[in-house]
């Protein structure tokens, strides 16, 4: 059968985790699309001063030349040389939201994972990314360890 | 012997040259004064002339005639597309796939940060001191009606905004002047834009730089005692030098998240006040309205009240002034007129939210004092303002009102002074600077010449006590918004031509919201 699996990609060893058993899923399946997605965090509801806006375009431009090539580039690379059907995505917004929502628009099967990468404060009151979107999906989610 | 009586001589000479010698500094200083004075004195006042026969300075009709002609041929913009305006602040109307470029939330944010200030604390009381309860009346309605500038101005803004290749953008009247004009075959854009950028750099230097650093001393030495200015001035210079120029994002980080912060926290103290005394709030506006169109006793009644209530909102809301249509150029938009809409949410909560609180608090603690006989309030000895319960006025007035309810607040109010400072000279200091490049071109050697002649204003500021150079900077303000109104209402039929065309889509259904 013909999966579609959305995997996200952290620039760390956890997303290469997460990778590395969509590889093993994919290579299992009969025809499977891999699309790996990484998410500059961002909210549109922060205070920046005028000169930050009057530069945000060209950041924003900056920081998905730099995703794409350190972090979804390679993990493209390696895929489509194992002979697998690969897409690299790069946006910026909140992790779970994005991912659930990539996942949702190209209806995928399932959205691949590692466990959380951030820890802190922060994540311990609001909950890491992964929690998230483990609580908030609306397709299944396989979280690798 | 010899050296120990040489030594002596010395010390007694030094010891009588140096009064002489201070004297000759401060006589250097009062003449520097006195010159900046004369030169500029025409200059300031022609700007804060009155309208013969009256005591009504022209420039704040000015303002207001501006506001009113705006809010009637823009229909009432700012009620009609109000809800909408928030839906756009909300998101609803984003593009996902823009995620990541300037929300209209954030251009909304810092431009509130640029005039959230102390206009909004000190201003208000000035206001309430001198025009009475009724002021508050007066100084709303400028607020509902300063919204239809803002919008025409911020409109305007992004529609001619330059996006460099590099992906930068600036923007602001100086653009607009000088491409809208030349859209509509209309001569002397060019003209205007240049003057608008020399008003603009100076005042940059003078009210959004000197005068702020003048009260952020005057602020920190109310908690600390007396010291000399220039302190305040290095420090505060060097911490927006290494903002500005060396791009230490730390600092403009941690003030971007503690200003909203203390803003909140103000609009929250101003609450738990006005809770406190719930059963005087339908007093307190009673006060309100029957000091508009009486002026309860203030000096020069009901025109007294009119006039303050306008000035403070002008003052303190910056609408017409132009310095708004550089902080909003920076959004992500397609449609510049969405940037309009959301910018007229800006004197509403600079003018009609925070300065109401502030005067709430004033009229509801009871620092005015009335006339128990007449219930009128009672003017001070010099007949200028009305009697205050310990003599305050202007900031410590609100210090005091807010201080008779939560004992330690005054404390939270001046580190609030202090960081509205930091953030109204973090805002103007792009102002300037875009008007400096508009005028001198953009290149890293000018903006730096630009950066830190800022800084040394700064120092400057804090410093001496410059009146004749601020009275000079807050009419440099003012007359930005002489030019800017002139242009505005020359190009206000291309914003009504968006206007029509963007509510005709809205209604037909092809400006739809996003799912998120």
């Amino acid at each position: 059968m013909s999966l579609k699996l959305v995997v996200g990609l952290d620039g760390h060893s956890t997303g290469e985790k997460a990778l590395a058993h969509a590889q093993t899923m994919a290579e299992k399946s009969d025809g499977c699309e891999l699309i790996a997605v990484y998410i500059i965090e961002w909210s549109p509801f922060t205070f920046q001063t005028a000169e930050e806006n009057a530069q945000r375009h060209k950041r924003r431009e900056e920081e998905i030349a730099i995703a794409m090539e350190r972090v979804v580039t390679p993990a493209v690379t390696a895929m489509s040389d194992a002979g697998l059907t690969i897409k690299g995505v790069v946006r910026h917004g909140n992790v779970a939201d994005v991912l659930d929502d990539i996942a949702k628009k190209a209806g995928a099967d399932q959205i691949i994972v590692g466990r959380s990468s951030d820890n802190g404060l922060s994540s311990r009151i609001f909950g890491s990314a992964t929690s998230n979107l483990v609580m908030s999906a609306s397709v299944p989610v396989t979280v690798v360890v | 012997m010899n050296i120990f009586t040489k030594l002596l001589t010395l010390l007694g000479a030094l010891a009588m040259a140096s009064p002489a010698m201070a004297q000759e500094a401060m006589s250097l200083d009062e003449k520097v004064n006195q010159a900046f004075a004369n030169a500029t004195g025409p200059f300031v006042s022609f700007i804060f002339a009155p309208i013969p026969g009256t005591s009504f300075p022209w420039i704040v009709m000015w303002l207001v005639i501006g506001a009113t002609v705006f809010t009637l041929y823009f229909a009432f913009v700012q009620f009609r597309f109000f809800g909408h305006a928030i839906s756009l602040v909300k998101g609803d109307y984003s593009n996902p796939d823009d995620a990541g470029e300037v929300s209209h939330f954030q251009a909304l944010a810092t431009a509130l940060s640029g005039t959230v200030g102390l206009g909004n604390i000190a201003g208000v009381a000035v206001a309430v001191g001198i025009g009475g309860p009724g002021a508050t009346f007066w100084m709303i309605l400028a607020g509902l009606l300063g919204m239809a500038s803002k919008f025409t101005e911020c409109t305007l803004g992004v529609k001619y905004r330059n996006e460099y290749p590099d992906g930068t953008v600036s923007g602001g009247p100086m653009y607009y002047m000088s491409k809208g004009f030349d859209e509509l075959g209309l001569p002397g854009g060019k003209i205007l834009a240049i003057l608008f950028s020399i008003f603009c750099i100076l005042g940059a230097f003078g009210g959004g730089n000197m005068f702020q650093a003048n009260q952020a001393h005057a602020a920190i030495t109310g908690l600390t005692g007396e010291y000399p200015g220039w302190i305040t001035g290095i420090v505060f210079a060097a911490i927006v030098f290494a903002v500005i120029v060396g791009g230490v994002k730390s600092i403009a980080r941690v003030t971007e998240k503690v200003v909203p912060f203390m803003g909140i926290m103000y609009v929250g103290a101003a609450l738990v006040v006005l809770i406190v005394n719930y059963n005087m709030i339908g007093w307190a506006f009673g006060q309100i309205f029957a000091g508009a169109f009486t002026g309860l006793g203030v000096a020069g009644g009901m025109v007294g009240a009119l006039i303050q209530g306008f000035k403070r909102a002008a003052f303190s809301n910056e609408a017409g002034v132009g310095s708004a249509a550089i902080a909003h150029s920076a959004v992500k938009t397609k449609e510049p007129i969405t940037e309009g809409f959301v910018s007229l949410l800006e004197p509403l909560i600079d003018t009609v939210v925070i300065c109401t609180m502030t005067a709430l608090v004033i009229i509801i603690s009871q620092q005015l004092i009335v006339d128990a006989d007449t219930g009128n309030y009672m003017l001070n000895e010099a007949g200028s303002a009305i009697a205050t319960v310990d003599g305050n006025t202007g900031v410590a007035l609100t210090a005091a009102a807010f201080g008779s309810a939560i004992s330690w607040f005054p404390f939270v109010l001046a580190i609030a002074v202090i960081l509205f400072a930091f953030s109204t000279m973090i805002s103007w200091s792009y102002y300037g600077l875009k008007a400096w490049t508009y005028l001198f071109g953009e290149g890293e050697t000018t903006e730096l010449v630009f950066k830190v002649i800022f800084c040394i204003f700064i120092v400057i500021g804090a410093a001496a006590s410059l009146g004749p150079v601020i009275d000079f900077s807050d009419a440099a303000i003012f007359a930005m918004a002489v030019v800017n109104i002139t242009a505005l209402y020359f190009l206000m039929k291309l914003v009504r031509a968006e206007l029509v065309s963007y509510s005709d889509r809205l209604k037909a259904g092809v400006i739809k919201k996003y799912e998120h």
